[in-house]
């Protein structure tokens, strides 16, 4: 008698080990995609691991991917925890941006030290309107936020594209003559640029080193703060925390705001640290707000992690370009990250059974625990 | 003065007297792990043609003995007859393919579907995989006709009523050609004028020759619509009697049965202190009306008082409004009409936080659903309403490690058994998960102490350790009100007793002066 049958708890060394062991089931899958297609599979990890880390310029083109992936990741992983699915960090992400530029170009005399927290005031502030929106309507209406949030990522868009190819905005360049016939945005000013922190050739992005910071003020947010408590009972049971007498609303509203603010800030950090122009073409093809989804995932939606899996998609992402070319289609890049996610997750999901060959002793029990649930 | 009549297959075969029944139970016995015998040798017969109602309070094994016929369960000792045959099932696949069908009260069906798309899912009577609305939705007009109920074949389910819905659900069975058709409290989502459309439809299917399996706790529904009754109490098949042969008050006595369990001591006849009754409540409902989940209203003007030091035992068949009444208390359910007053100054409904910072404890009966928040440790848990104020933080910051100290100490007072304060509490038995519930309940120094189903589930030892704590509450002043479907239970530990039918106060008696078949009589709504 073999039967699957679900355990309660996972030791912590599986815990621990299962991310582990799926990386290396995905890369031995991945492997297998690489011969089929004609590749040598250990010098493409090779190729994979010098063009993300050590070739010229490497790791500082890795950490540009990384940082946008830090804060949608850890946007996704705050809201994903209490079960709040906002999947629209990508539109929160958009908006963050036309806020920071906008900033950035208003007060763009000002010194940098003022400059870049206002910016990131802007960020903030717009993302976390933006995802206050589904929030509102799923506290006070019970809207489904999965299907708000998501549409409300192509309004962005749109309002993005209205404002650079469609209007004569604050923040379209109307001036030069290239961007008569190519209609680009206004590029900030110089005191706008943030600053990054080299370290030889490389170059760590300022909007990465205020991702780590705050991932760590997350984890300490959720651990042990009233705030914290409150979302993590609501997380596991959102009648236990109504009987509790929270807030429920609040906390609701609260946790979208900050997983807003925090898309926001990827935002502000896309015209700060990298592009210092709202190009609503780039932000859109990058899809950074959909990839920290994927990223959330991964990291189990532990801030901490977040920080690692970043940095290994961002990688990933960064080798992919660089492998790209005739021998090497973008879409065998694609599959790669693929075949990751879904070695990690289907890990993840697999670690909760266990086999069992023997009696019949448990699956009565688990029958008497539902007669007695009824 | 016990009746014991035991129903063997003897006394059941003279009563059929050559008649092959359509669906047997014989001798049926399901236990489960932890030593529940949910079924102890339950037997009963439904004839062709017969309306057979199992009646019995909860956890007298009803839910159990239809599980079983349809195929859920095996059961461990006996047999199910169809047809005088006996069969295995393995399934409720197969208990339908011998004809039996079962109508829940969760009922089973697409809201997004048709009437028509609904009965035909997944088996049809025409083979193949096309699907012929108009031929189905022909047939279905034929068999609602037939057996009078009012049916739109292109009606989507969402925009039906729930009597309507149920409606569905027995066309579905009829459409299938069900033989042994099993109601399982059909009433009660139905209006009045539903319940008698429904009796009406019951009656055309036995006239037509199908067995009807009618599961009901109402005393008065049962005497109108059933030909005979199998009375369940304590998962043994106590008699089975002829509708026409009994009353009321005969059938009450049978399904609250009176034998006091041996070396339990009523509290009110031990004269532990009954307040005095001119005493002010700590809290008084006056008038009280709610609405259930549906927006029907299921509180009617409800009138109560709980004294300090008082239990005021809640005694009625679970779905009369007990839940909502103490939500309606906890905050959790705001109130329609009427006024609830704690210490003399009026509780604003609605606002569970309000309840909680004036005093109001409440144990609720959904103890993993709602009592705790089962992924959390033990310390967690039972700061899950002090967090706000008395637990120990500095600013926003909570200092778990002060509130460890605190829950160990919690937990040696209570006698919490875990791995520690940071064992998450899913991983706890549900006697010490009720434990970490009243810990943290009566350690907030409440006024009043509102309990739900406080021992359900729960094994003697731990059941025992919960009387203790509430009686204990209630010699400290706290008032407190006991909510149960256990008669024994309310009778043994209350002072006074009020019995809830149909979201109504029917009666409040003295435990002292109570009798079972008084409270079996007023819980059945025939008093």
């Amino acid at each position: 008698m073999i039967a699957i049958e679900r355990t309660l708890d996972t030791p912590r060394w599986q815990r621990v080990a299962l991310p582990f062991a799926s990386l290396l089931l995905a890369a031995i899958i991945s492997g297998l995609v690489l011969v089929l297609s004609g590749h040598n599979p250990i010098t493409t990890y090779e190729q994979i691991y010098t063009a993300s880390f050590t070739s010229a310029g490497a790791l500082t083109s890795t950490f540009v991917y990384a940082t946008p992936l830090l804060f949608t990741g850890l946007a996704a992983a705050i809201a994903f925890r209490m079960r709040i699915w906002n999947i629209g960090g990508e539109g929160q992400l958009y908006m963050g941006a036309i806020g920071a530029s906008g900033i950035g170009l208003l007060l763009g005399s000002w010194p940098t030290p003022l400059l870049i927290p206002a910016m990131m005031a802007g960020g903030i502030v717009a993302g976390a309107l933006w995802a206050l929106v589904p929030g509102l309507l799923r506290a006070y209406l019970q809207t489904n936020e999965i299907l708000v949030s998501l549409m409300l990522n192509y309004v962005a868009g749109l309002v993005m594209y209205f404002l650079i190819y469609d209007s004569k905005s604050y923040w379209r360049d109307l001036t030069s003559p290239t961007a008569l016939v190519f209609p680009t945005g206004k590029t900030l000013s110089a005191a706008a640029t943030w600053p990054g922190l080299t370290i030889g050739s490389f170059t760590l992005p300022l909007g990465f080193v205020a991702g780590v910071v705050l991932a760590v003020l997350l984890l300490a947010l959720v651990r042990s703060t009233r705030f914290g408590f409150e979302m993590r009972v609501m997380g596991d049971s959102t009648s236990a925390a109504t009987y509790a007498g929270m807030r429920t609303r609040r906390i609701i509203l609260a946790v979208m705001a900050v997983s807003g603010a925090l898309a926001g800030l990827a935002g502000a950090s896309q015209i700060g640290d990298f592009g210092h122009v709202l190009d609503p073409r780039g932000l859109e093809q990058a899809q950074y707000g959909y990839t920290g989804i994927v990223v959330a995932a991964l990291a189990m939606y532990n801030p901490l992690a977040v920080v690692v899996v970043a940095i290994l998609i961002g990688a990933l992402t960064n080798a992919g370009f660089a492998l790209q070319g005739p021998g090497f289609p973008p879409g065998l890049v694609g599959t790669m990250e693929g075949i990751i996610l879904f070695s990690v997750l289907g890990g993840e999901i697999l670690g909760r059974y266990r086999i069992r060959i023997g009696s019949q002793l448990r699956p009565q029990r688990a029958e008497a625990e539902a007669d007695a649930a009824r | 003065m016990s009746i014991h009549v035991e129903a063997g297959p003897a006394s059941a075969e003279s009563a059929t007297a050559g008649l092959v029944p359509a669906v047997a139970a014989i001798g049926v016995t399901k236990r489960f792990a932890g030593g529940v015998v949910a079924n102890d040798r339950v037997s009963f017969d439904a004839r062709r043609g017969e309306v057979h109602a199992l009646l019995g309070e909860n956890g007298a094994g009803k839910t159990t003995l239809c599980n079983i016929l349809t195929g859920l369960y095996h059961p461990d000792e006996g047999e199910i007859q169809v047809d005088g045959s006996p069969v295995r099932l393995h399934s409720p696949h197969e208990a339908q393919r011998s004809g039996i069908f079962m109508v829940h009260q969760h009922l089973s069906l697409v809201d997004s579907l048709t009437v028509a798309e609904n009965v035909v899912l997944g088996w049809s009577r025409h083979r193949g995989l096309r699907y012929t609305p108009r031929q189905v939705e022909a047939e279905i007009s034929e068999i609602a006709a037939r057996y009078q109920m009012q049916v739109d074949p292109h009606a989507r389910i969402w925009q039906l009523s729930l009597g309507e819905r149920q409606r569905i659900d027995i066309l579905k069975a009829l459409y299938r050609d069900a033989r042994i058709l099993i109601l399982d409290e059909p009433t009660t989502v139905l209006t009045p004028a539903e319940t008698e459309q429904l009796f009406s439809s019951v009656h055309e299917m036995v006239a037509a020759g199908r067995s009807v399996v009618f599961i009901s706790h109402k005393l008065p529904e049962v005497l109108a619509i059933a030909n005979r009754i199998t009375i369940l109490r304590k998962g043994r098949s106590v008699t089975t009697v002829d509708a026409a042969g009994v009353d009321v008050r005969e059938l009450a006595r049978l399904m609250v049965g009176h034998d006091m369990p041996a070396g339990r001591v009523r509290r009110a006849a031990a004269g532990s202190g009954t307040p005095p009754a001119d005493q002010r409540g700590v809290l008084e409902l006056e008038r009280v009306c709610a609405d259930g989940d549906f927006g029907i209203q299921v509180l009617h003007d409800v009138s109560l008082s709980v004294r300090p030091g008082e239990i005021l035992g809640i005694a009625g068949v679970a779905g009369n409004g007990q839940r909502e009444l103490a939500e309606v208390i906890a905050g959790l359910r705001a109130h329609s009409r009427g006024a609830i007053r704690l210490d003399g100054a009026e509780l604003h409904g609605g606002d569970p936080r309000a309840a909680i910072n004036r005093g109001v404890a409440y144990v609720p009966e959904d103890r993993m659903g709602t009592g705790v928040s089962p992924s959390l440790s033990v310390t967690e848990n039972l700061m899950l309403k002090s967090y706000r104020r008395d637990a120990p933080h500095a600013g926003p910051v909570l200092l778990m490690d002060r509130a460890d100290a605190q829950s160990v100490a919690l937990m040696e007072q209570f006698d919490i058994r875990s791995r520690g304060p940071h064992a998450l509490v899913r991983q706890l038995s549900g006697g010490n998960v009720q434990k970490v519930v009243l810990a943290r309940e009566l350690s907030s120094q409440p006024r009043v102490l509102v309990a739900a189903s406080p021992t359900r589930g729960l094994d003697v030892g731990a059941t025992e350790y919960v009387h203790g704590v509430l009686v204990d509450s209630a010699r400290r002043g706290v008032g407190i009100m006991l909510i149960s479907e256990d008669l024994d239970e309310i009778v043994e530990l209350s002072d006074r007793i009020a019995v809830l039918y149909e979201g109504r106060v029917v009666g409040i008696v003295d435990a002292a002066q109570a009798s079972y078949e008084q409270l079996g009589m007023m819980m059945a709504g025939a008093a």
